[in-house]
């Protein structure tokens, strides 16, 4: 009966007391911290236990934009995107039991990722807490694993303190997924609001390194000796806002730089010391020179296994200067000679006072050398394909001609993301959302609505394939009744490819289960009321493209090519980088 | 780099959940934990988690780092044997009638230091603190005459250069953070590997 009461008091919205004391809900509380944190949009899914929420959120609708997803993996992949175009957190509603569990994989991609992430999830009453009730996950211990930071909060007191300290955690530092589970009654209960504060300093929690100058002199002896310097840059120049910092550095220094899958667009694609991808299926000349360099400079990266192939054959020769914010990053995977921990917005300047301006034109020409025999090799067919049939990569480069690479690029996981992370065009940062390290199918079209609402006004367009839109095709839902502008490019090649080409190279062609139907994907989208085209012919590619970029509103275009194409150039497992194959 | 024991010395808030978050720091990589012990420490309201295990101290360096990693753990040591002052505590319940009857019982308690804490007519429960070590020899001893019970305690250990807790706390409770909050192994002890 209680319940009910205190149900019927909130949904009348804020309550003064007689002595001037605001009592809230502690539902009313969590979207009072969401408007002090600036946040302006929440994916999320209502259900039993986070009832409370959604019934005080009735009443700010007018502050708070809810986006409701078509399950809850997607709510955090939105998050997910929106937070990789806005830089700024992105926060996921999801009720008790099946909900929370839904967001495990989203909170793994973030987590591995480094994506900050707020979760609010709805827990059973606390009483019920550990009884095997109705929809009851043990969500925290589900979720250590998965996020930064996680807490249950079963008093409506601590709502402003849980909430200030998630949204903390989750931006700063190392960024990463926080979760907060509130069981019904905190939610329901009423509490004397204090305020909310927003927090900055926790005390068991360094969010940066002190930055050593003994470091940075050694870090910058390293460089002004070197002859054949070479950076690696990652995320984590995005993640600091950093991308003029680290422009200004590699100018001054001449240094060729090569990036991760994650870093792409941290520096604009055509900036003459731009060297193009590290990795499994990046360029060939960093591939190669990584196993050539003298020193080493690795910036805001981790040293992914899909980025340094053997470890034991991986840049011998070469001194390594690591510079990053997270101290568990520095020797984890290739050993530092000098481990510049700080945030590299700290970092990079100080480094830049004592590095010597220079020109690496020799060094910078063998770059340019192997770019020219990955280009004859394998990039001029891929873009420019002599055969009749359609090619990921001239996809691709007539998207690059359309949008100048102004469009934030999101890509879901497979042959068509490394296509697309290799030949995509890039003009400034925030531009390329992919799932890295976690590599989750799936993700590419919640992730694109998210991106979409973080930069609204920016074409976003998801380049997903055959495999990937099946998963979460669910979201064209969520696209229809909220009318993100996404733009679908579905590259279908009737195969799940990248898993069929390794079953070519690596089993003896046994194609196993690669083989995957698809619907009509022109119907399923006019269901969802999207327009939608499907080609097969390249006569048509570039008005179709056209069409989709200049359609007022989201689209769905499948673009059928090659079944049977491969990537290249590759790194094979257990190879060394320097035993890239280009066929 | 050979696998030896190391024991790990945790400080961290007294927050729900640390055990498991650090518990599956190790199971992650599949690293079984010899012994654990979760305590208070000198410093008021910080915990303290003492564990072992037998591995390499490249891996364990690593370990220490993602442990440190955890937003409420505020730092992690890690320690060689001869690094530390450790104790085990065990307790073993044997017949009374096989101590008062059999002669070689009674030498070997004396001999392992172990003292009773309660004497019943049909049980007597000793206590005894040592290394793992002795506390193994004397189980083995004891099974031979009836061992009916044993438990073995978690290692406890103080580390034998720290200067405990407090002055780090403060350090921690400063806005800003401390230059001793992350070491470097090579910084002022290889000058070589900085020059080319």
């Amino acid at each position: 009966m209680n319940t009910l009461e205190i149900t019927k008091n909130t949904s009348n919205g804020k309550q003064e007391a007689i002595a001037g004391v605001t009592q809230l809900s502690g539902s009313q509380a969590v979207l009072e911290a969401l408007l002090a944190e600036g946040v302006d949009t929440v994916f999320g899914y209502p259900g039993g236990a986070i009832m409370p929420i959604y019934d005080a959120l009735y009443d700010y609708n007018d502050r708070l934009k809810h986006i409701l997803v078509r399950h809850e993996q997607g709510g955090v992949h939105a998050a997910q995107g929106y937070a990789r175009t806005s830089g700024r957190v992105g926060v996921v509603f999801a009720t008790s039991g099946p909900g929370a569990t839904n967001l495990i994989t989203g909170l793994a991609d973030a987590m591995i990722d480094s994506n900050p992430v707020v979760c609010i999830t709805g827990q059973v009453f606390a009483h019920l807490l550990g009884t095997d009730a109705f929809q009851e996950t043990d969500v925290i211990n589900i979720t250590t694993p998965v996020t930064k930071w996680n807490y249950q909060v079963t008093d409506a007191c601590e709502i402003p303190t849980a909430l200030a300290k998630a949204f903390h955690i989750a931006r700063t530092g190392r960024p990463g997924p926080v979760l907060i589970d509130i069981t019904k009654n905190a939610q329901l209960q009423l509490f004397d609001y204090p305020g909310y504060k927003i927090c900055n300093h926790i005390r068991s929690y360094r969010p940066k390194p002190i930055v050593r100058s003994e470091y940075i002199e050694q870090a910058a002896a390293l460089i002004n000796a070197a002859e054949k310097p070479f950076i690696l840059f990652g995320q984590g120049i995005i993640l600091g806002k950093a991308e003029a910092e680290f422009k200004a550095f590699i100018e001054k220094t001449g240094i060729p730089a090569a990036a991760t899958v994650m870093g792409l667009s941290a520096l604009e694609t055509h900036h003459p010391l731009h060297v193009g991808m590290l990795g499994m299926h990046g360029n060939y000349a960093p591939n190669v020179l990584t196993n050539e360099c003298d020193v080493l400079i690795a910036i805001g990266m981790r040293f992914d296994d899909r980025v340094t192939g053997r470890l034991d054959k991986y840049a011998k020769q070469a001194k390594v200067i690591h510079l990053d914010i997270d101290p568990a990053e520095i020797d984890k995977n290739v050993k530092a000679t000098v481990p510049v921990w700080g945030d590299c917005k700290e970092t990079l300047p100080l480094l830049m006072e004592q590095v010597d301006a220079k020109t690496h034109d020799a060094w910078l020409s063998r770059f340019r050398k192997l770019e020219s025999e990955e280009i004859k090799e394998v990039i001029q067919e891929e873009l420019n394909p002599t055969t009749p049939i359609m090619t990921m990569g001239e996809v691709i480069r007539i998207l690059n001609e359309l949008t100048g690479g102004d469009a934030v690029i999101v890509t879901d996981v497979g042959q068509h993301q490394m296509v697309a992370c290799r030949y995509a065009k890039f003009n400034q940062s925030k531009s390329n959302v992919t799932s890295g390290g976690l590599g989750t199918m799936g993700f590419g079209l919640p992730a694109a609505i998210g991106a979409w609402y973080g930069t609204p006004d920016r074409t976003v367009v998801a380049i997903i394939g055959d495999g990937g839109i099946q998963m979460t095709i669910q979201e064209l839902g969520t696209i229809m009744q909220f009318g993100a502008k996404v733009k679908i490019l579905i590259l279908n090649n009737e195969f799940l490819g990248m898993v069929r080409q390794w079953q070519q190279l690596f089993h003896d062609k046994r194609y196993s289960f690669v083989n995957i139907t698809s619907p009509d994907y022109v119907t399923v989208a006019k269901g969802y009321g999207i327009a939608g085209n499907s080609i097969r012919e390249r006569e048509e590619l570039e008005q179709a493209l056209t069409t989709m970029i200049e359609h007022d509103g989201p689209y769905l275009l499948e673009v059928m090519v090659g079944k049977e194409n491969n990537v290249f150039p590759m790194v094979p497992q257990g190879s060394s980088v320097s035993e890239i194959r280009l066929k | 780099m050979e696998k030896q024991e190391y024991t790990i010395t945790v400080y961290t808030e007294n927050t729900i959940g640390m055990i498991s978050r650090i518990a599956i720091i190790f199971s992650r990589r599949k690293i079984n934990i010899e012994s654990l012990n979760t305590s208070p420490s000198e410093a008021e309201g910080i915990h303290r988690f003492t564990i072992v295990i037998h591995e390499t101290e490249d891996v364990v360096r690593k370990l220490c780092r993602q442990i440190e990693k955890q937003v409420e753990v505020l730092k992690a040591y890690y320690n060689t044997n001869d690094e530390i002052i450790w104790q085990e505590q065990a307790l073993y319940k044997v017949p009374t009638e096989v101590v008062t009857e059999k002669a070689p019982v009674e030498r070997l308690l004396r001999r392992y230091g172990a003292s009773a804490v309660v004497i019943r007519n049909d049980y007597t429960v000793f206590e005894t603190a040592g290394h793992r070590e002795e506390i193994d020899a004397l189980t083995a001893a004891l099974a031979e005459y009836q061992l009916i019970e044993f438990v073995r305690s978690a290692r406890i250990a103080i580390i034998k250069d720290s200067e405990g807790f407090h002055k780090k706390l403060k350090e921690f409770e400063e806005s800003e953070p401390a230059a001793e909050v992350v070491e470097n192994r090579y910084l002022n002890k290889q000058d070589k590997v900085f020059t080319m």
